[in-house]
């Protein structure tokens, strides 16, 4: 970031930062673009989650009227799965799979700047809905039919379109991102060596390059429907509302992995380099992954038990569902086995780590408790199922990009987090993630239904906690952003190795990590001797 | 065995923290199955999670480096990880066992003594009780004045600009409602120890009909219709909601069911068919008779106020672009013609839906003449009777 | 860092990218516009959302041009490395990949429709009251030519033109892998000659499926709007329609290509990505044959 000044061409001004940052092919720079897109993003749809939990304080409505609360949660949903948790994590295999394979750069940096640049636009044109007549759009992330087809407001078609080009950024970042594994690896380094993040992203790739074009798909028969005719998604013409929730959903489920796979390979790098021990069963990790990826195609019905489903379905789905929780089970057992008999210590990224690996496991039991199909009509479209998502997607897919980000950091910016803000900012963000989430669990188990801007009496207690939660959490995160801008700023200055005992080749080159790398392939298996320990 | 669990899960955390933080358990033998079922799992993944986090735990103080300075260095073992993927395989096949069960009962909607359609639509339900013919709306009855209030702890009026919020009083109103948004002008009325068949449909998007109590939640799918069934051994009224985003109102849907002794049921089944003659004796007596202007406003005003402000709000004013001005609107100051045309037939995939087979003639008419007259409407043709009405159906 | 020369060529900086988003956005905001305008009669004042969308479908056609340009005059000043050929063929087949799983959506919800939705409105599986209460009248049939809500239609047989298109793609995919052995052969107009030939098929389909649709809208009433067996039969081939029109031309580029002389027969990439996307094309038809058309 600020450290890479020197290879700025000599331009000034405004001048100079456009032409560097809007035409760079720079994976590293692409990378910062995007975190810092997906940080942006992160706060808006915080904003939004503010709102949300102002409205819900207490019963009555105070602030928001019903109409505007469904658009708050709409976009919430979607600003924060597609803006912030999904840019992230590309951001992160931007700036670090070259570093971690020995690659130069990105496989295509042009397609990586195109990638990037598709993503302000494409959310620019989804906000600018909030400004629409009619508003935005309004029918929840899941849109579905015919909520979003006869019934969507005017704000529907740009809400269609801006998938659209998220889409294609997604899928050619996902192309790239298989490429550069696949082809720039440092010779010598088999796929079987890789870093487990590496491994993960692999997968994950391989699924967005899947799904995604199925979203495409989907957006598309909306779109259709609602201007052209078609009756996909209605029984008049021949067609069903339910087949837009398979569509969906068949894109929908591999979507929720592709939010955390990559969270398992940061948890997979950081917790040997602190445990000072090498990743227990590094070769069952890698087909948990890819069992969980395979197995992910074929649970989609899970979100669609009280449909009416035939009974044969329903029981499909349910029992692909429950055989999920062996794989995940695996990579769970081998972090601890990991952390056996080590010689542990508790910087930032490993308590995020941790955490990470304790939260999303509760949200991975609540999950399994949704794929028990009798149950699921007690918790469908309840807040349990709330309280679920976020266990896995807030303590899972955001406390893993946090806690990558505190490990990399040093090694992006070429200082030391502060320790001990960065563990106020663990602590904090701990006590408030439950104290917001906590409750949803038995306020959906109470009754309370998702998606609805004023309750009754019984659940108050709940929504008072989990409001109080939510603010202090939205204050914890303007912590993080004050810490990662300090650390930037300045800091004690951080070693090539940055952690006594982290392994990898991005720990072979100096922090902060020049523009250029890895111009000529690294040595594989890395010789220690010939790293330049301690030559910032 | 069973038993204890509930038990147990029951008791502790409800001595502890003085709230019932359990699922609900319900009072029909498949929402208290699949409350067992709830509660095994939860206790199977606290067991899980007592064992993992254990581990962790102990390895955390354990092996820290302060106290273990060097770290072993094993990192593979294939007997233990072929043990801790078979045993969760175990585990969830003996849960499966159950749940598959408890499916299969569940979807056995054989042998039903009554059948009831619910037809679900923006933002109520309508109950057809298929063998006898009775059909009614239940709209939610909680008061708009209580909802929109404000006057909360934090929040000070100058927050609260949503039209008809009166602050104190309303939510004085609200906090001594017991049954806040959770009560409806006709409830569905039960027999108690029947099984009762539920066909859920729909008239615009997606609704899903919910009674915790019952542990019957059904989508209702426009084009489709779903079966669910429940039986009831218990009178006593039951409450539940909407539990599928349908649009504005979504919260505001709730689900009230009265369940009664066979031999009340059947007495109710009496009296509706009774006061349905005599409705209808009474709707050819509206319609024969001709209504002052202001009998119909004042009657059009209460229609008005509980079925079209939600959208078009108490001072015509509605809402943006998406709902339509009707104070000064065209249609409501036009031709009557086009009027009466609109409110009966409403205007298909709009929100606005066909009042015609919802509300009598002598609402209809009554609506349309307030509308005509109220805010600043004056158009000359400012009233409708009942018969036009009737004529124009 | 080293002096040897780059393994891997790392291109500094580029214009094309954010030109590239520009475009997009524009060609989107301008559908998206469009559309919008076209369709609600309330907002119908301002119609220029079609021009934006045309400006940006021209912005995008020259961001390719002079993308792939700067592309090819790297690799003809010898900038590409075998590494770098293996990465565009590696993208060219993930691309492919995601292509495959966008007909796939479609293909979904031509199986469900087939399958489920229409048998069910009709009284299948669980869906007994569907039929008593909702649609007593209606009959499973599939094509549908009698929807629920009583819209009539008259159906596609494969045995005329559809026929004709399949034998004609199939021999397009012949006539381009000739070319590809032509070329291999540094036989350059032999390679020409069948690549024209296979360009002149591709057009020859799209004025026969243009064909097509004329007798669908005329003699069939068969349209976007009538019921699910129109809408899944028009965005399948509409779809495949759309990806000929790229494909051919894509080929008519390679052909202009040939003739420049850019292909040596160790390296031209570009035109075996374009015949793998000619390929996956026919493939697609030879589905949509199958499964829009015959059975
Ligand atoms: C990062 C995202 C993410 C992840 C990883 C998961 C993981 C899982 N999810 Fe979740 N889910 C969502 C995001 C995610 N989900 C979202 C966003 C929704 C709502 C969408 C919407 O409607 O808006 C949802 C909804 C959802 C539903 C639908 C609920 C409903 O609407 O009624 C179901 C139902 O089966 C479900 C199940 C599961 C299961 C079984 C897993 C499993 O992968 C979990 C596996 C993990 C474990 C089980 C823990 C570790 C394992 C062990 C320690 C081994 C031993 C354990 C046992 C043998 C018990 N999820
Ligand atoms: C990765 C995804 C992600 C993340 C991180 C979050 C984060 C949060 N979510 Fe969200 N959520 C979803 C994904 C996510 N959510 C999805 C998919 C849905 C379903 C949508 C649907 O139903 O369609 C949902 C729905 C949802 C609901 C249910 C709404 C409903 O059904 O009616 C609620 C309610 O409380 C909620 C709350 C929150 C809160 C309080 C946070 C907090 O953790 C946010 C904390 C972050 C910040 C606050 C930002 C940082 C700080 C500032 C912006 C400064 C300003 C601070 C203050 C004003 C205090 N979310
Ligand atoms: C669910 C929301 C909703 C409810 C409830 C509702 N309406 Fe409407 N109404 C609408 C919408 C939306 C339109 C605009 C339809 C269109 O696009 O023309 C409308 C249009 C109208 C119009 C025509 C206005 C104009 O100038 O175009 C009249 C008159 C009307 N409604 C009367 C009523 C009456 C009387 C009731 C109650 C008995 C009622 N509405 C209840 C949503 C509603
Ligand atoms: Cu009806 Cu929600
Ligand atoms: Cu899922």
């Amino acid at each position: 970031m600020v450290a890479h000044a020197e290879h700025i061409p000599h331009r000034s001004g405004l001048a100079a930062f456009l032409s560097r940052w809007l035409l760079t092919t720079n994976h590293k720079e692409i990378g910062s673009l995007y975190l810092w897109f997906a940080f942006s993003m992160f706060f808006v749809g915080g904003a939004l989650a503010m709102g949300i939990r102002l409205e819900l304080f207490m019963p009555g409505i105070q602030l928001i009227e019903p109409a505007f609360y469904n658009q708050l949660v709409t976009m919430h949903g979607l600003i924060m799965v597609f803006g912030a948790v999904m840019p992230a994590f590309v951001g992160l295999a931007n700036w670090q799979i070259p570093l971690m394979i020995g690659a130069p750069d990105m496989a295509l940096p042009r397609l990586n700047n195109f990638s990037f640049w598709i993503l302000p636009f494409a959310f620019g044109m989804l906000l600018s809905s909030f400004f629409m007549e009619g508003g935005a759009p309004n029918f929840g992330w899941t849109f579905y039919a015919p909520l979003s087809t006869t019934y969507g407001p005017d704000s529907t078609d740009f809400f269609i379109f801006g998938v659209h080009l998220m889409g294609i950024s997604s899928v050619l970042g996902a192309i790239n991102i298989m490429v550069t594994i696949f082809n720039l690896r440092t010779p010598g380094m088999k796929l079987m060596e890789m870093p487990l993040f590496v491994w993960t992203w692999l997968i994950t790739a391989f699924l967005l390059i899947t799904a995604i074009p199925v979203l495409a798909g989907a957006v598309t028969m909306v779109l259709t429907d609602r201007h052209f005719g078609t009756s996909f998604f209605s029984a008049d013409g021949g067609g069903d509302p339910v087949m837009f929730q398979h569509i969906f959903w068949f894109f929908g489920h591999p979507e929720v992995y592709i939010m955390i796979l990559p969270g398992f390979g940061i948890a997979s790098q950081i917790i040997p380099t602190f445990a000072r021990k090498k990743l227990f069963g590094y070769n069952s990790m890698v087909y948990a992954t890819a069992s969980i990826a395979i197995l992910s195609y074929v649970v989609w019905g899970h979100h669609m038990f009280t449909t009416g489903m035939p009974l044969a379905g329903e029981l499909f789905f349910m029992f692909c569902t429950m055989l999920i929780a062996v794989p995940t089970g695996v990579k769970v057992f081998n972090w601890v086995a990991t952390m056996w008999r080590g010689s542990m210590t508790f910087e930032t990224p490993m308590l995020f780590a941790i955490a990470f690996v304790i939260l999303f496991t509760i949200g991975g039991f609540s999950g399994l408790m949704l794929a028990m199909v009798p149950a699921d009509f007690q918790y469908h479209d309840t807040y349990f199922v709330v309280a679920h998502f976020h266990y896995v997607l807030y303590p899972g897919a955001i406390f893993g990009t946090m806690a990558a980000v505190y490990y990399w950091l040093p090694k992006w910016s070429g200082h030391m987090v502060d320790e001990w803000w960065g563990k106020l900012h663990f602590w904090t963000a701990i006590v408030f993630v439950n104290l917001t989430f906590f409750p949803m669990h038995f306020s959906g188990l109470a009754g309370m239904p998702r998606r609805i801007v004023d309750y009754s009496h019984q659940f108050q207690d709940f929504n008072l906690v989990s409001s109080f939660g939510a603010m202090g959490l939205g204050l914890t995160q303007v912590l993080f952003l004050f810490i990662v801008i300090k650390t930037i700023r300045g800091g004690e200055p951080a070693t090539d190795k940055v952690w006594e005992s982290a392994e990898g080749l991005e720990w072979t080159v100096p922090s902060p990590a020049p523009l250029h790398t890895f111009e000529t392939p690294p040595p594989w298996p890395i010789n220690e001797t010939e790293t330049h320990e301690g030559a910032a | 065995m069973r038993g204890l669990c509930t038990l147990l899960l029951l008791i502790v955390p409800q001595v502890v923290f003085a709230v019932d933080l359990d699922m609900r358990q319900g009072v029909t033998a498949m929402s208290q199955d699949i409350h067992w079922l709830h509660t095994v799992m939860l206790w199977v993944c606290i067991v899980i999670g007592v064992i993992v986090f254990g581990a962790m735990g102990y390895t955390i103080f354990a092996h820290r480096r302060s106290k273990h300075p060097e770290p072993a260095n094993f990192h593979e073992h294939l007997g233990v990880e072929i043990v801790w993927t078979l045993i969760p395989v175990i585990i969830l096949a003996v849960l499966a066992y159950p749940a598959a069960k408890m499916l299969i009962e569940i979807e056995d909607n054989s042998d039903a003594a009554l059948t009831v359609l619910i037809t679900g639509s923006q933002w109520k339900w309508h109950y057809q009780y298929l063998e006898h013919d009775i059909g009614f709306y239940s709209n939610m009855s909680t008061p708009r004045e209580q909802i929109n209030s404000c006057g909360g702890w934090f929040l000070t009026d100058t927050f609260c600009d949503l039209p008809d919020g009166d602050s104190e009083a309303g939510k004085a109103e609200r906090d001594a409602n017991e049954h806040y948004l959770l009560e409806v002008d006709n409830p569905l009325v039960l027999p108690s120890n029947r099984k009762v068949r539920f066909l859920t449909a729909s008239n615009d998007v997606i609704h899903s009909w919910w009674v915790p109590d019952f542990a019957v939640k059904q989508d209702a799918i426009p084009g489709f219709i779903n079966e669910a069934w429940t039986n009831v051994p218990e009178t006593g009224t039951y409450r539940g909601q909407c539990t599928e985003l349908c649009g504005k109102d979504h919260a505001f849907m709730p689900v009230v069911v009265e369940v009664r002794t066979e031999d009340e049921f059947d007495q109710w089944v009496e009296d509706q068919r009774i006061a349905k003659e005599l409705a209808s004796g009474q709707a050819v007596a509206d319609r024969e008779k001709t209504w002052t202007l202001a009998e119909l406003v004042s009657i059009g005003e209460e229609v008005y106020l509980a079925n079209c402000a939600t959208c078009h709000q108490p001072n015509g004013a509605g809402q943006g672009s998406t709902y339509p001005a009707l104070d000064g609107g065209e249609i409501a100051v036009g031709p009557m013609a086009a009027h009466i045309d609109r409110v009966m037939n409403g205007k298909a995939g709009t929100e606005m839906q066909a009042w015609a087979p919802q509300l009598s003639d002598r609402d209809i008419a009554a609506v349309i003449t307030y509308e005509r007259n109220a805010w600043s409407n004056q158009p000359d043709d400012n009233i409708v009777q009942p018969l036009t009405i009737f004529e124009s159906r | 860092m080293s002096d040897q020369a780059p393994r891997y060529y790392v291109p500094h900086t580029s214009y094309w990218p954010i030109v590239g988003a520009v475009s997009l956005f524009v060609a989107a905001f301008g559908a998206a516009t469009f559309i919008h305008e076209s369709t609600d009669f309330i907002a119908a004042e301002s119609q220029y959302g079609e021009w934006v969308f045309y400006i940006g479908l021209i912005m995008i056609a020259c961001m390719m041009f002079g993308w792939f340009k700067n592309v090819v005059s790297e690799s003809v000043r010898g900038m590409m490395s075998g590494l770098m050929d293996v990465s565009y063929r590696q993208s060219m087949a993930w691309f492919i990949v995601s292509e495959v799983f966008f007909f796939g959506a479609f293909f979904g919800a031509l199986f469900y429709a087939r399958l489920w939705s229409v048998p069910w409105l009709a009284g299948a599986g669980n869906n007994l009251w569907t039929h008593t209460i909702l649609h007593p009248n209606f009959a499973d049939t599939w094509p549908l030519f009698l929807t629920p809500d009583g819209t009539q239609t008259q159906t596609m047989g494969p045995w005329g033109l559809p026929f004709i298109n399949t034998l004609i793609l199939v021999t397009s995919s012949v006539t381009v892998t000739f070319s590809h052995w032509a070329l291999k052969k540094r036989d350059r107009i032999v390679a020409g000659a069948w690549l024209a030939l296979t360009v002149g098929l591709g057009i020859v389909f799209l004025i026969l499926q243009v064909a097509e649709y004329i007798h669908a809208f005329d003699d069939l009433g068969l349209t976007l709007g009538s019921g699910i067996y129109g809408s899944t039969f028009f965005m399948l081939t509409g779809f495949h329609g759309a990806h000929v029109t790229m494909g051919t031309i894509m080929l008519a580029v390679m052909l202009f290509r040939i003739f420049s002389g850019h292909f040596t027969p160790e390296n031209h990439f570009a035109f075996e990505a374009t015949s793998w996307y000619w390929h996956f094309v026919d493939v697609v038809w030879l589905f949509l044959f199958t499964f829009v058309y015959w059975f």
